[in-house]
């Protein structure tokens, strides 16, 4: 049964989180603070474009760093 | 098009296993086994996908939203590595030789009607594995846009073209250009899942659901920015030449 669970959290982890980690948790981040600024009235609106355009390119830049 | 594409790349990993287990072992064990398997995934989305649709429009955008990100952004840098040169391509051709080869090293038996387990199993395993996503992008596309029939129906479509040209030439299909496919795929899901779930947070996109024509076209851009980076990199590192800007002119075949 254990050994199911284990499997079945791999499978999900590999679908959603995959290499990077880091990314993940970047965008989940910044989803929280797009739902925090929603409640106020600044603009949230830019927050997830932002950290994709950021988050990404670091992501990419890790990998290639890690491989070279 | 975006549930099509992205189950038609899934499809020719899928397809790529069960020739295998059909070239080394016996066709009609691989092929009880992909059917298995697909009417193990077909119930999960009919079991799933009423299910789903029974959440509220804003939780289930948030939540939607955010799958799809996470999906697509994985999906993306993958296809940027790959067409960058940081990672190796997906090559249908060397996957299919190294299971054939595996495959022929085990013992023959027979199970019930099947007449080999062993190519039932390979076949079976491949198929779920792969589908496992195609079910992931069909209940959240699907569920966001009230349309889990039409994106069943697309992704059905996917599986069974991929699935009768597999049948049609009985090798693996390389001339897919997989990598070309992941990009736009992972591009689409990217766009979508941000655009619906900053919807879902409360977010206010300026010019409403317009945002998406720029929001898709800015994450291309900088997937194909990174993709020139990278070769621009590569090149630099090793004084090579590599390959031209556009992810389609990546693949192989």
């Amino acid at each position: 049964m254990a050994r199911r669970i284990r499997a079945v959290a791999a499978v999900a982890r590999d679908l959603l989180v995959g290499e990077d980690w880091g990314l993940a948790v970047g965008m989940v981040a910044a989803l929280g603070l797009t739902a925090g600024l929603s409640r106020s009235t600044v603009p949230s609106w830019w927050v997830l474009p932002a950290t994709i355009l950021v988050l990404l390119p670091l992501s990419v830049w890790r990998a290639e760093r890690r491989r070279g | 098009m975006a549930v099509f594409l992205a189950c038609a790349v899934e499809a020719a990993e899928a397809a790529t296993i069960v020739l295998a287990a059909g070239t080394a072992r016996d066709w009609a064990s691989a092929g009880y086994g992909a059917v298995a398997a697909t009417l193990v995934l077909a119930a999960a989305v009919a079991a799933l996908g009423p299910a789903i649709t029974r959440i509220p429009a804003g939780a289930l955008r948030l939540v939607v939203g955010a799958l799809l990100l996470l999906f697509g952004i994985r999906w993306l840098r993958k296809a940027v590595l790959r067409a960058g040169g940081a990672a190796a391509l997906h090559d249908e051709e060397r996957i299919f030789r190294e299971r054939v080869e595996i495959a022929r090293r085990a013992a023959r038996r027979g199970w019930g009607r099947v007449p080999d387990a062993y190519g039932f199993a390979l076949s079976f395993q491949g198929v779920l594995l792969e589908g496992t996503e195609v079910v992931f992008i069909v209940l959240t596309f699907g569920s966001n846009q009230h349309a889990i029939g039409l994106a069943a129906a697309a992704a059905g479509a996917a599986i069974l073209a991929v699935g009768l040209a597999a049948l049609a030439v009985r090798a693996p299909l390389t001339r897919i250009p997989e990598n070309t496919l992941k990009f736009v795929v992972g591009v689409l899901l990217t766009g979508f899942g941000a655009f619906w779930s900053a919807e879902g947070a409360g977010a206010r996109w300026p010019g409403s659901d317009a945002a998406l024509l720029a929001l898709l076209p800015a994450v291309a851009l900088v997937g194909l920015l990174l993709i020139a980076g990278l070769r621009w990199h590569g090149r630099a590192r090793t004084g090579a030449a590599r390959p031209p800007i556009s992810p389609p002119a990546a693949e192989p075949g």
